[in-house]
């Protein structure tokens, strides 16, 4: 496979929320507006790419039967560096994500990657696929918090168009899910094309 | 290849692994403490700062007692040394779990501003009790019944955030009870 096609696979072929329906809980749970969206995405895809490129530099040292416990201390880490780099930096954006930050390390997309991917190719691939994948999941956030936040407030971005409240079960999980559903049906119909 | 999965291969591996680890997040916990330090202690000023009316000077931190809650809280005094303002720091229990607000209290009891601190209320909803324009006007130079308009007070709830709203309420009214309760000893 050519370099840009292991980025680009992340986009709609191996698009990680709606293909390989991963990491439903950060999903579910962040996307109720679009910035939201957006900022989980960008935290996950940090994550992704470090922990893409650190295990497949020690995968040929580690044994098979304790590889799951290495690889989630590797995740756990880096998402603990990323937790205290917000929290110093940008205090506003760690605010709004603090909670949802700590569930980066069970997010089954990292690991999936680890397992699937990182783990049987070289560092730069890696690195590529880690690229490819967190863009896959930082758009597929930011449409659904994009939808989710026309619905239930009204507002893009936070840039209010529709005056009034919204439909309040879209800010809440029944929505979600709903959004979630209905956007996976229309990516798989046109992604089939 | 993998490594053969002996137990000598597996203890040094995680061994190593968490050693590498450990030693990472050690350097980063060093490299941010400053920081994160600091955006506390400006976040905490700038708060105080929203809270009080401009141009007193402010106490250092001071702790209280009141109906068995303790509080932190800050004097601005004016010119003159009387007592212009106190911003009290008061934490509830909301929706999600801990509700940390400033609250800026007049001496006669008048709430004169409030702010967020620690939210962590869900996002779209409870959550807009720091960024709802109407809900937070409210707040400045409110005097008043201290309860949401569905328990029969004089504060607009949040849109389907009532607990949200009334754990904010009761944060801002128990700020300013300790207020009086101060204010009474002070005059005793």
């Amino acid at each position: 496979m050519s370099k840009i096609g292991l980025i680009t696979k992340g986009f709609i072929k191996e698009n990680p929320t709606f293909v390989l329906v991963l990491g439903m809980c950060p999903t579910l749970a962040t996307t109720t507006s679009a910035m939201n969206g957006l900022e989980m995405g960008l935290a996950t895809m940090f994550v992704l790419i470090l922990s893409n490129i650190f295990i497949s530099l020690i995968a040929p040292l580690v044994p098979d039967k304790v590889h799951i416990p290495v690889y989630i201390v590797v995740i756990a880490t880096f998402v603990t560096v990323l937790q205290l780099v917000m929290q110093a930096f940008v205090p506003d954006v760690y605010k709004t994500l603090g909670l949802f930050i700590p569930l980066i390390v069970v997010n089954c997309i990292v690991l999936g990657r680890a397992e699937a991917f990182a783990n049987k190719n070289s560092v730069l691939d890696s690195a590529l696929d880690g690229i490819g994948i967190g863009i896959g999941f930082t758009m597929s956030l930011t449409v659904i918090g994009i939808v989710r936040e026309i619905l239930g407030s009204g507002s893009v971005f936070g840039f209010k168009f529709i005056p009034g409240d919204g439909i309040l079960a879209f800010v809440m999980a029944p929505g979600a899910f709903l959004v979630l559903g209905y956007l996976m049906v229309l990516f798989n119909k046109l992604a089939r094309k | 290849m993998a490594a053969k999965s002996n137990l000598t291969n597996m203890v040094l591996c995680l061994t190593a692994v968490c050693l590498v680890c450990a030693a990472l997040l050690g350097v980063i916990y060093t490299v941010t403490y400053e920081p994160i330090r600091d955006a506390a202690a400006k976040a905490l000023v700038e708060s105080i700062g929203k809270v009080l009316p401009e141009g007193g000077s402010l106490s250092e931190e001071m702790t209280g007692e009141n109906d068995g809650v303790a509080f932190i809280y800050y004097k601005s005094s004016d010119a003159s040394g009387n007592v212009a303002a106190y911003a009290v720091k008061s934490k509830v229990v909301g929706f999600g779990g801990p509700l940390t607000i400033m609250v800026g209290v007049l001496p006669d009891g008048t709430v004169y501003n409030t702010s967020v601190l620690e939210c962590s209320e869900t996002p779209g909803l409870g959550a807009k009790c720091s960024t709802d324009e109407a809900f937070m006007a409210q707040w400045r130079g409110f005097k008043g019944n201290l309860k949401v308009r569905k328990d029969g007070g004089d504060i607009d709830a949040i849109t389907a955030s009532t607990i949200t709203s009334r754990a904010y309420t009761l944060a801002v009214a128990n700020a300013v009870s300790f207020v009086s309760s101060i204010n009474t000893e002070d005059n005793e």
